[in-house]
């Protein structure tokens, strides 16, 4: 025992509570997912039970909507993170200059961070994307073009603009605080050397902001690969496919098909899926951290 | 500094932040319009503000239990949350062990799990504990869902906190306990509040959870406002006031506490 740390603290009794819940949290039902995912168990059918080896997985692997929802995940996780990295770095520039009413802007600007998915998926689907008495429709016939149905000809598009529109605040204000601290003396040095606006963004700016961006990166794609409110809400997965994501296949199958053991082996899947970008995510966050 | 900003940076500045804003700001200008003002195009800017549908929201769905059924459940799930890791952060930031940051790491990892993975299971558990539809369900789901995040956040924010300080504290006698609550507590409160927080924006506006494990008596808000998807729900003024209703509480509590939040928001890692 080293002479700074107390000999008489005993530190796992005070771990242990927040470790063995997560624990039991993430054993208990893993456990149960993977025993349902080898059994017959559809809740409509409740006699008919009994071990059946990798069915599950066989029909699941044949299924083309598992491969259609692994692919709509990865686009719709993949879009709303450029976006909202992008967009975020361009607003916490634009946000950094001083100008009358810049706090009230901010304040503006981060507010959609506030509004529950359900909420925002209903107002863009019923009064900004309705193809006949939304705004964007207003907006398209006055300009003399014909209204886009959002949803039904750009579904995956429309989901991707509720998405972002929700997580550009959250990019905005981690970059933005990251931002400021940037060093005003390392930008006039710049500006010294001869650094135009675009070379100072590039060499200074976004290096400067690498840290930040990896952090919005690991937070988004943790929520950005459950999403499930705005599809429930606007599209339910559809139409056809087109915007069924891993979350919303695996919620159709559990709770609407009642297929126990197919929406399980699903869900294995989707763990898996889900551990491969984490092994990913944590070491360069690990990395992020110690730097 | 020493430039000027010119213009246009100030009126761009500007459009981005009413353009971003906009939805939420037609949401609630939405809401005191008439069923007829609300459809029609071109959109109606002037009209006289009725409150109707307030009202009529409010005798369909009983908002009120709705809300209290988010309030009791993000504040439950908050406290509980932070009763499991202040200790738990305490430790790890003060007597840290080559085992921390792996458990810190793993912690983060569970977050990953989708929730989809394991809703049969929580789904059919919560069912035989007879936990469906109830607040206390949701309470530790959330709890346990926002664990991670606080943990580490608080993690982060205790180790801002002197050392010296606490031992100081021990030397005088203060028990583990006391040591929390009496010094540590009070000394990183504006780090617990930034946690505390963030963690009642994710509860309120948590969905997947709340909208497959509550059918009627425990639904929050969350699902209060999806009962308004139905195809009937094309009654925007209505649609409206009730997400005016959903979103007011939290946007007024986020805009109030917009500095502790950042600083909760970049979970400690931004400085």
């Amino acid at each position: 025992m080293a002479a700074g740390a107390s000999p008489n603290v005993k530190t796992l009794p005070l771990v242990a509570p927040a470790v063995i819940v997560l624990l039991l949290w993430m054993l208990v039902p893993l456990a149960m997912t993977l025993w349902f995912s080898f059994q017959r168990y559809n809740l409509l059918n409740p006699f008919l039970t009994g071990f059946v080896g990798f069915d599950n997985y066989r029909f699941l692997l044949n299924d083309p909507s598992l491969f259609r929802a692994m692919w709509n995940t990865l686009v719709l996780v993949g879009s709303v993170l450029i976006i909202t990295v992008v967009l975020g770095t361009l607003l916490a520039v634009l946000y950094d200059q001083p100008f009358w009413g810049n706090g009230i802007c901010k304040v503006l600007v981060i507010a959609p961070f506030f509004v529950m998915p359900t909420v925002s998926a209903l107002v863009w689907k019923n009064m900004l994307l309705h193809p006949v008495n939304g705004i964007s429709a207003f907006l398209s016939r006055s300009v003399g073009m014909s209204p886009i149905d959002w949803f039904a000809s750009l579904p995956m598009t429309s989901i991707i603009m509720i998405v972002s529109w929700q997580w550009v605040p959250f990019a905005f204000l981690i970059i933005f605080t990251a931002l400021q601290s940037l060093d005003e003396e390392q930008k006039e040095a710049a500006r010294i050397d001869g650094a135009g606006p675009l070379a100072m963004f590039f060499y200074v700016i976004v290096p400067h902001l690498r840290r930040a961006i990896s952090v919005v990166i690991m937070i988004e794609t943790i929520f950005f690969l459950t999403i499930f409110a705005e599809i429930f809400v606007t599209t339910s997965g559809g139409p056809g496919l087109a915007t069924t994501n891993l979350a919303y296949f695996i919620y159709t199958k559990a709770l609407l098909e009642f297929d126990v053991g197919y929406a399980s082996a699903g869900g294995v899947i989707a763990i898996i899926l889900a551990n491969i970008v984490a092994i990913f995510l944590v070491r360069t966050v690990a990395r992020t951290l110690e730097a | 500094m020493g430039q000027k900003t010119p213009v246009w940076v100030g009126v761009l500045g500007w459009l981005v932040a009413l353009l971003i804003f906009f939805p939420i700001f037609w949401t609630f200008l939405t809401s005191f319009k008439t069923e007829i003002e609300a459809v029609a195009t071109p959109p109606s800017i002037v009209f006289t503000p009725t409150i109707e549908n307030y009202a009529t929201v409010q005798r369909r769905a009983n908002y009120v239990r709705f809300a209290t059924n988010s309030i009791v459940i993000s504040i439950g799930a908050t406290a509980l949350g932070l009763a499991l890791a202040i200790p738990a952060a305490y430790a790890m930031a003060f007597f840290p062990t080559p085992r921390t940051r792996f458990t810190l790491l793993w912690m983060m990892s569970t977050k990953m799990l989708p929730p989809v993975g394991v809703l049969v299971p929580i789904y059919l558990l919560f069912r035989d504990l007879g936990l469906i539809d109830s607040r206390t369900g949701l309470i530790f789901v959330y709890a346990l869902m926002n664990l991670p995040i606080i943990v580490w956040m608080l993690f982060t924010f205790f180790k801002e906190v002197p050392a010296s300080i606490l031992e100081a504290g021990r030397i005088d006698g203060a028990d583990v306990w006391g040591e929390i609550r009496y010094i540590l507590v009070p000394l990183a409160i504006p780090g617990i509040v930034s946690t505390a927080l963030l963690s009642i924006i994710l509860c309120w506006n948590e969905a997947f959870w709340s909208l497959n494990l509550t059918t009627s008596r425990a639904a929050p808000l969350t699902a209060f406002i999806a009962s308004f998807s139905a195809p009937e729900g094309l009654f925007w003024a209505k649609l409206s006031a009730a997400s005016t209703m959903a979103i007011a509480p939290i946007l007024i509590l986020g805009w109030l506490s917009q500095r502790q939040l950042v600083r909760g928001l970049t979970f400690g890692a931004v400085k």
